[in-house]
């Protein structure tokens, strides 16, 4: 361990991811409230109880640093500081969505943030990522590129591709992979047999490690070390984040009960929460009064971003043929 | 003005803009060894330096994406194809991904990616090495695509599409390499979206692509010695497609042979040949014709290969064909093959 791993995470660090993980809780939440009303008409992935790795991970990059996302995005878009009215407005299709109703849930963009975008095609962004951290080591501007994918991620080439590449020419980017044990209805242990996903890539000469992804402090330790190393010109790196997937793969609903889960593991999540572990250390600290004032908070900044969303106009019909090329000057 | 080949006019348009903007840059395997991808990128790295001239694993799909991520960062690549046939191992990144950016993120960024892909065609090729790959590419819209004849237009068009805000692939054709002809000189950019008269005629209309330009040409010729007035455009871009240049050459001719170097079916071909009949159905005197390569793999054995490719003769015939005449028994000479190989 380094001494960068074991410093500590200040308090005001510890409460503020455990705000990003309630947002993105409440966010997913409300948005399980609205789907029966067919308001959205965008497919939902949904990342509830991985919200530990998004915040971990977001919070220890800059603004500037580029991150870029897959399907099961909302919480990245969130934690990455994308704003949750556009978030809303983007799954109702509405034109003051971020990808102006263009891209639905699927494809979430905050370029302001550094979200450059989300895609729905496995492992796709992970070279396009390493695209971005060869300019950021072309120009030297100090930027780091995150590429956060899931496990299903590392059956792809690309995913080798990119890291051979990155290797070579040292580029500065974190690979992320949020292992949330399902690719679909797919277990790794199905996929792979080397099932240290963090392993994969070593005889490439990417290094990588595996951490627990449900503890949100220990990811951003971890992910803070990795950014600080990468950005001093260390290198590439893989850090895998253990967690699980409490949804079904698509939709707003659980499926606990089908044959592609292990045995016992509603039960298991439900004493592995990430948000209910980082308030009872919160709590413990005598943050009580704070913790329900952020409650407080981020709920009525979730009525704000629906009301937003309910309200913003449709895109007009014009805007079907716009887009499609950037006009040349 | 200055003489310059295809394939030095192209070089000499990668110096150029690398020259004038150092977001440029060039990537692809084999762009920095002795060959240089046919003496386009010869010398760029001496000059520009290997940060912005260099050779890449080959793993087309993510190299495509590595380019499409550095031109999301502001940069702009260029990235190299010596076969056009490698893009299939890319089209999850050319097609999900650059096509889709600006429009899918509701126009908020851009993907400024050149691609340049080489088709291989011809002395013995075979099926791999060979392809043109034009017609996938205008299928899924998002990407532009460019097919430069002359060496006015291999220069021009490369340095339209490293301006370009947007992703852009240029077919350049591997026998068009050594024709020589005036080129601008400072360099100067051609415009998408503008076909080229390449030759003015009445008695009927031949859009040609590519190198079937250069056949084409020669077909003319042949045509001309039977009393037979052929008119040649070329697109120079197919995304976007000069539709009222070849509309107004419908009209004018009323007959319509459409050469591609691709294969027809749902080809270039197909597209130019639908867009006369929902728009010049009333000028057209005689059903449209279509030649490309023969709807099969394409071989290796020499005669089988001649027989795989329209050429002028063949193309002069269909045009015959087309006015409802033939060659009344003389055939003309199969045209001699100026490229003696190997590649």
């Amino acid at each position: 361990m380094t001494a960068t791993n074991t410093r500590a995470v200040g308090r005001d660090v510890e409460v503020e991811l455990y705000r990003l993980m309630l947002k993105i809780r409440l966010s997913e939440q409300r948005i399980i409230e609205i789907y029966p009303t067919d308001k959205i008409q965008s497919p939902i992935h949904l990342s509830i109880g991985q919200e530990a790795v998004a915040a971990g991970v977001c919070r220890a990059l800059r603004s500037s640093d580029h991150l870029y996302g897959t399907y099961r995005s909302h919480g990245i878009y969130i934690a990455k500081g994308g704003d949750l009215g556009q978030l809303f407005a983007e799954l109702y299709g509405k034109d003051t969505g971020c990808a102006r109703g263009k891209g639905g849930s699927m494809h979430l963009t905050a370029p302001e943030h550094g979200l450059m975008g989300c895609s729905a095609i496995v492992a796709s962004l992970i070279p396009v990522a390493t695209g971005d951290a060869l300019a950021a080591r072309m120009r030297r501007d100090g930027r780091v590129v995150c590429a956060y994918f899931g496990d299903g991620a590392v059956d792809e080439g690309v995913f080798f591709e990119s890291a051979n590449f990155a290797v070579l020419k040292d580029l500065p980017i974190v690979y992320v992979c949020e292992n949330n044990r399902y690719a679909v209805h797919s277990r790794v242990v199905d996929r792979h047999k080397q099932d240290k996903l963090y392993r994969l890539a070593e005889g490439l000469g990417l290094r990588g490690s595996r951490h627990d992804g449900n503890d949100v402090a220990g990811v951003f330790k971890t992910m803070r070390r990795a950014v600080e190393a990468t950005r001093l010109g260390g290198g590439p790196v893989l850090l895998e984040y253990t967690t699980y997937r409490w949804h079904e793969h698509v939709g707003p609903g659980t499926d606990y009960e089908e044959a592609y889960r292990f045995p016992g593991e509603s039960r298991e999540t439900a004493q592995n929460d990430p948000i209910t572990k980082m308030a009872a250390r919160l709590q413990r600290r005598g943050l009580h009064r704070e913790l329900a004032a952020i409650a407080t908070a981020v709920r009525a900044e979730i009525d704000r971003a629906v009301v937003f969303a309910e309200t913003s106009p449709f895109p007009p019909p014009e805007r079907l043929t716009a887009d499609l090329f950037e006009v040349v000057a | 003005m200055k003489r310059l080949s295809f394939g030095q006019a192209i070089h000499s348009a990668l110096a150029h803009a690398m020259e004038n903007d150092p977001s440029v840059f060039v990537m692809g395997i084999g762009v920095d060894d002795h060959k240089a991808v046919f003496g386009t990128t010869k010398g760029l790295v001496a000059r520009f330096g290997r940060e912005r001239v260099f050779d890449t694993p080959i793993s087309e799909g993510a190299m495509t994406g590595v380019a499409i991520g550095a031109a999301l960062a502001g940069l702009k690549p260029i990235h190299v194809h010596i076969r056009a046939d490698f893009l299939y191992l890319a089209m999850d990144q050319l097609l999900n991904v650059a096509a889709k950016w600006h429009s899918m993120f509701g126009g908020r960024m851009s993907v400024p990616l050149v691609i340049r892909a080489i088709i291989g065609r011809s002395w013995g090729q075979g099926a791999q090495h060979s392809q043109s790959l034009q017609s996938l590419l205008m299928h899924v819209p998002g990407i532009k695509v460019a097919m430069p004849t002359t060496p006015a237009d291999s220069q021009g068009l490369l340095l339209a599409a490293i301006a370009d805000p947007n992703p852009v692939i240029l077919f350049e054709h591997r026998l068009l390499y050594d024709i020589v002809g005036d080129v601008p000189d400072p360099p100067v950019a051609v415009p998408f979206g503008r076909a080229a008269l390449r030759r003015e005629g009445s008695d009927l209309t031949i859009v040609a692509t590519s190198h079937m330009v250069i056949e084409s040409l020669s077909a003319a010729e042949i045509l001309e010695q039977h009393d037979v007035s052929a008119e040649i455009i070329d697109p120079v871009t197919l995304v976007p497609l000069d539709d009222e240049a070849i509309l107004r050459s419908v009209a004018k001719t009323g007959r319509l042979l459409v050469v591609d170097t691709s294969w027809t079916r749902c080809g270039a071909s197909a597209e130019i040949a639908a867009l006369a009949a929902e728009r010049a159905f009333s000028s057209l005197r005689a059903p449209i014709r279509r030649m490309g390569m023969q709807p099969v793999v394409c071989p290796v054995s020499k005669p089988l290969e001649r027989a795989f490719y329209p050429n002028a003769t063949t193309i002069a015939g269909e045009a015959l064909s087309l006015l409802g005449r033939s060659f009344a028994g003389v055939s003309p000479a199969e045209p001699a093959e100026a490229f003696k190989g190997p590649f």
